[in-house]
């Protein structure tokens, strides 16, 4: 018996991880929860009515929905062109389109206001959030239009369907769960979004929870407003949940899958190049312009600042622990899902994909009510800040942990235990190798996220301590801008590079089998 | 090398019994192979054998050393017993050399010993190469080495060639098995092809609803089995009305001699067994249509199958009330047209169905 619970040691480790992971991704949430209701119902109605919560709702709610939908039409008219059509230089273009993914949002805004003072108000957060998230749509609907199989709109053409029939009936029904994928990242980066509205002022819930916290020092309006954001998040989690439910995707037969001929575009050649070129020149060149500007002016004006050092170390320090910590927990996350799948170990996942609709700022609320009350002594420290980080990107952990994770078999690991190597020992020289490069990309997806992170790094980031991103913050409040462009620079390059990597590994992912 | 035994093993998983007190006696140094359909608990059987899953009720030992019972549990790596999967499972991150000599100790691994197991396997070229730069033939024959490497008291072989193309399967089957009787290793070989089981095994053990239902050599399981069932998963049967009297079978094909024992006294009627390559058929002259010069059932060919290396014969008899059609396997050149007609003789002995 006792060998017996020796072969069972692993999901106790697992287990462990697991749980750990599940009470820090509630712990912000319920902290919220007992703040609100220490303040009893009647305030609470006060508050919201005090908050004009319904021009609230009303601005973040059209925000979101003319821009998601925008970010789908040129996220999925881009895919196609790169993917599906003759275009010269698509290689290029495919790269030029998913870079703007690697400029902060505030980034983005900085270097449009920054030219033109003016811009503000409604059409301009449009405008602009939109030329900064289609690539959300872009990147997932392009990996799926490479993965379709050419026989599913040959069919309908052989059917009788016209060209734009087949695209309407059959391709876009093939690729509407990443549209509506797309489409949800884009919604819960909207909802999140505090740095850019703040810059363009635009009122939406985020922007009204920072500054009534971080001005108006009221702590539970705070966190009731935050309780409507989530439930915002919620509904656009569970919106997309449900639309998805209903369309079939793709589940071609046996056979070899093929690639389908690309479309000659002909005479709408120059005008497409035309078009993909001013989506480019505004969402990325703008920005990326109007950075160097300020930073050739910037250098001019100013001296360059020792400060640029030791707000990156502190960044890069920060952000390597959360990475760390994130991709640690999603282990034994993803371990238990699939290895060990039954309703408790699904409803754990869930869990730890939930901090996806939970916004930095509502995640950094609840850690800060914690630790004001039970832990003051973390409360504006590294490790809360780092512990912030690794809640707020789990996600993305374990979407870089879970592939690999299903991809290393547990008939290997039996295998590995045949040959006569004790468990922990099958652990070291089977299962870590073969998860290895998926803990790679989980650790440099949070890294990055963290290390242009603002919301929550405003609210935590300890006391007299810089970040690139807060300083950068400060610059650009008092309106510095040629100080602050050297520290979204920083930014850019770190997290233009992995964009531009993950771009180039759907290239060549594109065409081969997916693994089954 | 040791004797394997599996007594009373139950085994089940979410509430349905996969194995139902299952027997199985392995005999030192052979090669017993476990036939069933996909699905029957072929797996889950050596899954418990190699202690990758624990037996609810029953035992499983190794040459007197009992590996699961009711008060032992010994992990799989304490058991001795190598272990091929299906597809061969290798480690993708390691070379062929590192895959053979994962289970041997470190100062090992790079030593003589690998060489000679991937010599052995015929492979020594291939020892830098990473697994999915090899073939499935070649992948399995590491698997096999790997699995050798220990020196185990006994191999178990998952399926070790259904995922092989038909030209190479034939191929690496033969080396396998010459391989394993050269190394004398008890083995149990789960397949669900028949051929296989027969061609390669010294007995079969053939799964059906958790328990094993025959166990015997090939010959013997193929010339009497114990139901129609299993008769005709073994291959393509002819059943055929009889009349038993003093060991003889009285068939519409003439008087056939009975194999072992008849079923219920004497002079009764029943059920027998006749393998389509058992008859013989010949193509009655023109001439001679409706005569009765060749002796033998008159019918007309049906539809004929034709397969290359021989053919088989749908024969419809002619005599009214005759019953089914009969089935004939004929060499390939023997294939004869739709509609001839035909003369068909019976030759060996028939097995009466219980």
């Amino acid at each position: 018996m006792r060998m017996w619970s020796g072969w069972r040691r692993w999901p106790l480790v697992s287990v462990a991880g697991g749980v750990i992971a599940a009470a820090l991704v509630l712990l912000p949430l319920w902290f919220l929860v007992v703040e609100a209701k220490q303040s009893g119902w009647g305030e609470v109605r006060h508050l919201l009515e005090r908050h004009e919560v319904a021009v609230l709702l009303w601005n973040t709610v059209r925000l979101t929905l003319v821009c998601t939908a925008l970010c789908a039409l040129l996220g999925v008219a881009g895919a196609w062109c790169v993917q599906r059509t003759a275009l010269p230089a698509r290689r290029l273009w495919g790269v030029l389109l998913v870079l703007p993914l690697g400029v902060p949002d505030f980034v983005v805004a900085f270097g449009w206001v920054s030219i033109d003072p003016a811009l503000h108000g409604y059409l301009a957060a449009v405008t602009i959030m939109t030329l900064s998230l289609y690539p959300l749509v872009y990147l997932p609907v392009a990996s799926a239009l490479s993965n379709l199989d050419a026989g599913l709109e040959e069919a309908a053409r052989s059917l009788g369907l016209s060209p734009w029939q087949a695209f309407w009936r059959v391709t876009l029904r093939q690729i509407s769960p990443a549209v509506l994928g797309g489409c949800l990242l884009v919604t819960l980066a909207l909802l999140a979004e505090y740095g850019a509205f703040e810059i363009l002022q635009y009122r939406t819930f985020t922007v009204e929870i920072f500054t009534e916290f971080k001005l108006g020092f009221d702590t539970v309006a705070a966190c009731v407003l935050s309780l409507v954001l989530v439930a915002l998040s919620i509904a656009a989690l569970a919106g997309e949940h449900s639309l998805s439910g209903r369309g079939r995707s793709a589940r071609s037969g046996p056979g070899a899958r093929r690639v389908a001929p690309r479309v000659a575009l002909g005479r709408l050649t120059v005008p497409t190049l035309a078009g993909l070129a001013a989506l480019s020149a505004l969402a990325l060149g703008v920005p990326m312009g109007s950075l160097v500007y300020w930073m050739l002016r910037g250098s001019s004006t100013t001296l360059p600042s020792a400060s640029i050092l030791s707000a990156a170390g502190h960044t890069a320090l920060y952000s390597a622990c959360a990475a760390v910590l994130s991709t640690v927990l999603a282990v034994p996350v993803s371990a238990l899902a699939i290895r060990h799948r039954n309703r408790l170990t699904v409803l754990l996942e869930r869990l730890a994909y939930l901090p996806m609709a939970l916004p930095g700022l509502v995640i950094a609320l609840g850690l800060v009510s914690f630790s004001v009350r039970y832990a003051l002594s973390l409360y504006q420290s590294a490790p809360e800040l780092i512990v912030a980080y690794a809640i707020l990107f789990l996600p993305l952990a374990l979407v870089g942990v879970r592939s690999s994770m299903g991809q290393s078999s547990p008939r290997l690991e039996e295998v590995g235990r045949s040959l006569g190597a004790r468990p922990a020992s099958v652990w070291r020289r089977v299962t870590l190798p073969l998860i290895a490069p998926g803990l790679g990309a989980a650790f440099a997806l949070v890294f990055i996220s963290a290390a242009t992170e603002l919301t929550a790094t405003l609210l935590l980031h300890p006391t007299g301590v810089n970040t690139l991103a807060t300083q950068f913050w400060a610059y650009t409040s008092e309106l510095s801008y040629g100080a602050a462009a050297p520290y979204a620079g920083l930014m850019v390059l770190i997290s233009a590079i992995p964009a531009y990597l993950l771009s180039r590994r759907m290239g060549t992912l594109a065409g081969t089998e997916p693994r089954s | 090398m040791s004797r394997l035994t599996v007594a009373e093993l139950w085994k089940g998983y979410a509430g349905t019994s996969v194995l139902q007190g299952l027997e199985l006696e392995v005999p030192a140094g052979s090669l017993t192979a476990v036939l069933g359909l996909s699905g029957c608990g072929k797996t889950t059987l050596l899954r418990v054998i190699a202690g990758f899953e624990r037996a609810e009720r029953g035992s499983v030992s190794l040459g007197g050393q009992p590996l699961d019972d009711a008060r032992t549990y010994l992990p799989p790596e304490q058991r001795s017993i190598g272990y091929v999967p299906q597809e061969g499972a290798l480690f993708p991150h390691l070379s062929v050399q590192q895959n053979v000599g994962f289970g041997l100790a470190r100062r090992e691994r790079r030593g003589r010993q690998v060489a000679e197991l991937l010599e052995m396997v015929g492979i020594e070229q291939l020892a830098e190469r990473l697994p999915h730069e090899l073939s499935g033939g070649e992948q399995q024959r590491v698997a096999l080495a790997r699995a050798l490497a220990r020196r185990p008291q006994a191999l178990l072989l998952d399926e070790p060639f259904s995922s092989l193309d038909a030209s190479l399967r034939t191929r690496v089957r033969e080396e396998v098995h010459a391989l394993l009787r050269e190394q004398g290793i008890t083995t149990v070989l789960v397949t669900h092809d028949q051929e296989e089981a027969l061609s390669l095994a010294d007995t079969v053990a053939v799964l059906r609803d958790g328990r094993i239902i025959q166990h015997a050599a090939p010959a013997e399981l193929y010339e009497r089995p114990t139901d129609e069932r299993l008769a005709r998963f073994l291959g393509a049967v002819n059943l055929i009305d009889a009349r038993f009297e003093r060991g003889t079978a009285l068939t519409m094909l003439g008087a056939l001699a009975l194999r072992g024992e008849q079923p219920l006294g004497d002079s009764t009627t029943g059920v027998v067994i006749v393998r389509p390559e058992q008859l013989e058929v010949r193509a009655s002259e023109d001439g001679a249509a409706g005569g009765h010069s060749t002796p033998g059932l008159a019918g007309r060919v049906e539809q004929c199958r034709y397969y290359g290396h021989d053919a088989l014969l749908h024969i419809r008899p002619e005599q009214p009330g005759a019953g089914e059609l009969l089935l004939a396997r004929v060499h390939g050149e023997q294939a004869l047209a739709i509609g001839t007609r035909v003369t068909v003789a019976a030759h060996g002995s028939a097995t009466a169905l219980g």
